[in-house]
């Protein structure tokens, strides 16, 4: 088993983005360290753009993310409804 | 984050599509070999460019627009951190010592990277590759013009800071990452962008990163946390890029897998190297500190390294030579280099300290194994020397590896009292080494290492001629106000006295 995980910056635009990893992905683990939020998972972790938008009531373009993310691990298949990063092993 | 969205007419998939492949076209007045001569010399085989998948789809017209949106987040806080004399908000001013080897190691570093991946925008010959690496190009040149706009603040009110470009090219141990980027930038485009793309920015990048953002907000530097974090968001799509890369050149042909594995062995290592600056940063020069390099190492190497390799495995691709005393070493290296930065800290553009009581226990702690048994009484020693009045040190120069350009100051594996030294003979000339892994380097490019700048040598050159008091000059040094013991130093009195003031008031 290999970890994937993404790191984003701890503020307001991202709190919702991890609640909604959390929603979606209950074997994802949030760690808080200064002035970021990383969250790990076990092979796979999805984002999902209709999770999110339910958490801040408005649409949402799963590219805005970028301007927050600090870093990633794993291959990425991001898509217009979901962003997936995940290990083949 | 406030932007509205509008609901996009395309797909993201057809969007990628429209806005890169269908801008390729065909040549007919030359053929596809003349106008990208350089993807073939170094024996890499691809069939079929359009196999290149950047995952994350981002198309120029979104990359403007949310580099934009960065910028603004970015000079706003920048502002406000100038603004409200943020330069005292910090922990102590020995923090700045970590402040100032990034400038003058790394931005120049990002600086190279653009150029780099300009260069081999135009190299590669799918349009996929070009537009990833053209987004990448951008975004270094970002890099180093924020670091340098957030960091000249403190240029205003500390020693240290004003000569980091002519410090690139002149001074010792900038030459580390300078002969990194230089290696890399004279490699084809396929080494380039293994040797930056993968190497540094997938399996390295968050070990300097991310510890030294978390470091900076621990510390009260809200100027390098939004620095860092504002090009760290550009991070993720260039560990992509990096790791994409690789995975084509494995899939287009067998053929490349022994190539592909020999550049991931030489970079792993050179990078390694470089890193130890890194962790004598985060071991040694933040008064708060987040995390051990170990512990760092532990987490971005061991297992995220870890994760990376067990899923090449299936290109049969292993970890990189020189792993495992990688894992060992990481119980040693930050201390071994700092005690080397100490003795040194009369040449270079940073102060340096001998570690408190309450800073060697963290370290003991952190370190069990190794600091009480070989580190503590070192340290113990240099500070009776410095108590005595007689504080140490080193006057000779020191053995600089001819490949990664660190004083040779690390030890042997599985023997921390043993100093590792290679030597090879080449050509009538003899050329040391640190390890064995800079050693193989060479003797695989030796025509290639033995035109390498070495700060020592200069020394003796023009102008300078042996004189250590015209190279201060010649390297934009004031002895004594720019290095050194951080006890008694200009930053430190500086400090201390406008703290006050602002506390007085």
């Amino acid at each position: 088993m290999s970890t994937v995980f993404i790191a984003f910056q701890a503020n307001e635009d991202t709190r919702p983005i991890i609640e909604a990893i959390m929603a979606d992905n209950p074997h994802a683990e949030v760690e808080d360290q200064p002035a970021m939020v990383k969250v790990s998972a076990p092979d796979k972790l999805t984002i999902n753009k209709a999770t999110v938008e339910e958490v801040i009531g408005r649409e949402f373009d799963l590219q805005e993310m970028h301007i927050n993310l600090i870093t990633l691990s794993g291959h990425v298949d991001e898509d217009d409804e979901y962003f997936t990063l995940s290990w083949n092993s | 984050m406030d932007m509205p969205v509008k609901k996009p007419k395309l797909g993201i998939k057809e969007r990628y599509a429209f806005l890169t492949r269908d801008l390729g076209w065909e040549p007919t007045y030359q053929p596809k070999d003349k106008i990208y001569p350089y993807t073939r010399y170094e024996g890499i085989k691809i069939h079929d460019w359009d196999k290149w998948e950047d995952p994350f789809r981002l198309t120029m017209d979104a990359y403007w627009k949310y580099q934009a949106e960065k910028e603004r987040k970015f000079y706003a806080i920048i502002d406000a951190h100038a603004q409200n004399n943020g330069h005292l908000n910090i922990t102590d001013a020995r923090y700045l010592t970590a402040l100032k080897l990034f400038l003058q190691a790394i931005s120049p570093g990002e600086y190279a990277a653009h150029k780099g991946f300009a260069r081999i925008g135009r190299e590669f010959e799918g349009v996929g590759t070009q537009v990833a690496c053209q987004m990448q190009s951008l975004d270094e040149i970002r890099h180093a013009q924020t670091q340098i706009h957030a960091i000249s603040n403190y240029n205003k009110y500390y020693n240290g800071f004003h000569a980091f470009a002519q410090q690139r090219d002149r001074i010792w141990y900038t030459s580390v990452p300078r002969s990194f980027f230089d290696d890399a930038m004279s490699g084809g485009p396929f080494e380039f962008i293994t040797a930056i793309g993968f190497a540094f920015e997938y399996v390295l990048t968050n070990l300097l990163f991310v510890p030294f953002m978390s470091g900076a907000a621990y510390n009260g530097d809200m100027a390098t946390v939004t620095f860092g974090f504002s090009a760290q968001s550009d991070e993720a799509r260039h560990m992509t890029l990096g790791l994409e890369c690789i995975k084509f050149m494995l899939e287009q042909d067998p053929d490349n897998l022994p190539i592909v594995q020999k550049w991931l062995d030489k970079w792993f290592w050179r990078g390694l190297r470089i890193l130890t600056l890194v962790g004598a940063m985060m071991d040694y020069m933040l008064p708060k500190r987040v995390m051990s390099w170990k512990e760092a190492w532990q987490i971005y190497g061991v297992e995220n390294g870890g994760a990376l390799f067990r899923d090449l495995a299936r290109y049969g691709v292993r970890v990189p030579k020189g792993w495992d005393i990688a894992n060992e070493s990481a119980d040693h290296v930050s201390h071994q280099l700092m005690l080397g930065l100490y003795q040194w800290s009369f040449g270079t553009s940073f102060h340096a300290w001998i570690p408190s009581d309450e800073d060697m226990d963290w370290l003991s702690a952190k370190y069990p194994d190794t600091f009480d048994r070989y580190y503590r009484p070192r340290w113990d020693h240099i500070r009776k020397l410095a108590e005595a009045g007689t504080p140490y040190q080193n006057v000779g120069l020191a053995q600089l590896c001819n490949v990664c350009q660190l004083p040779a100051v690390f030890t042997e594996p599985g023997d921390p009292t043993r100093h590792s030294h290679r030597q090879t003979e080449h050509e009538g000339e003899i050329y040391h080494f640190c390890s064995d892994g800079c050693r193989d380097i060479f003797l695989d490019e030796p025509e290639k290492y033995v035109q390498s700048w070495l700060p020592m040598p200069q020394l003796f050159n023009a102008p300078n001629f042996g004189d250590v008091g015209k190279w201060m000059e010649w390297v934009g040094l004031v002895p004594g106000q720019d290095n050194g013991d951080y006890q008694g130093s200009q930053d430190q009195a500086d400090f201390e006295a406008w703290k006050h003031q602002a506390s007085a008031t």
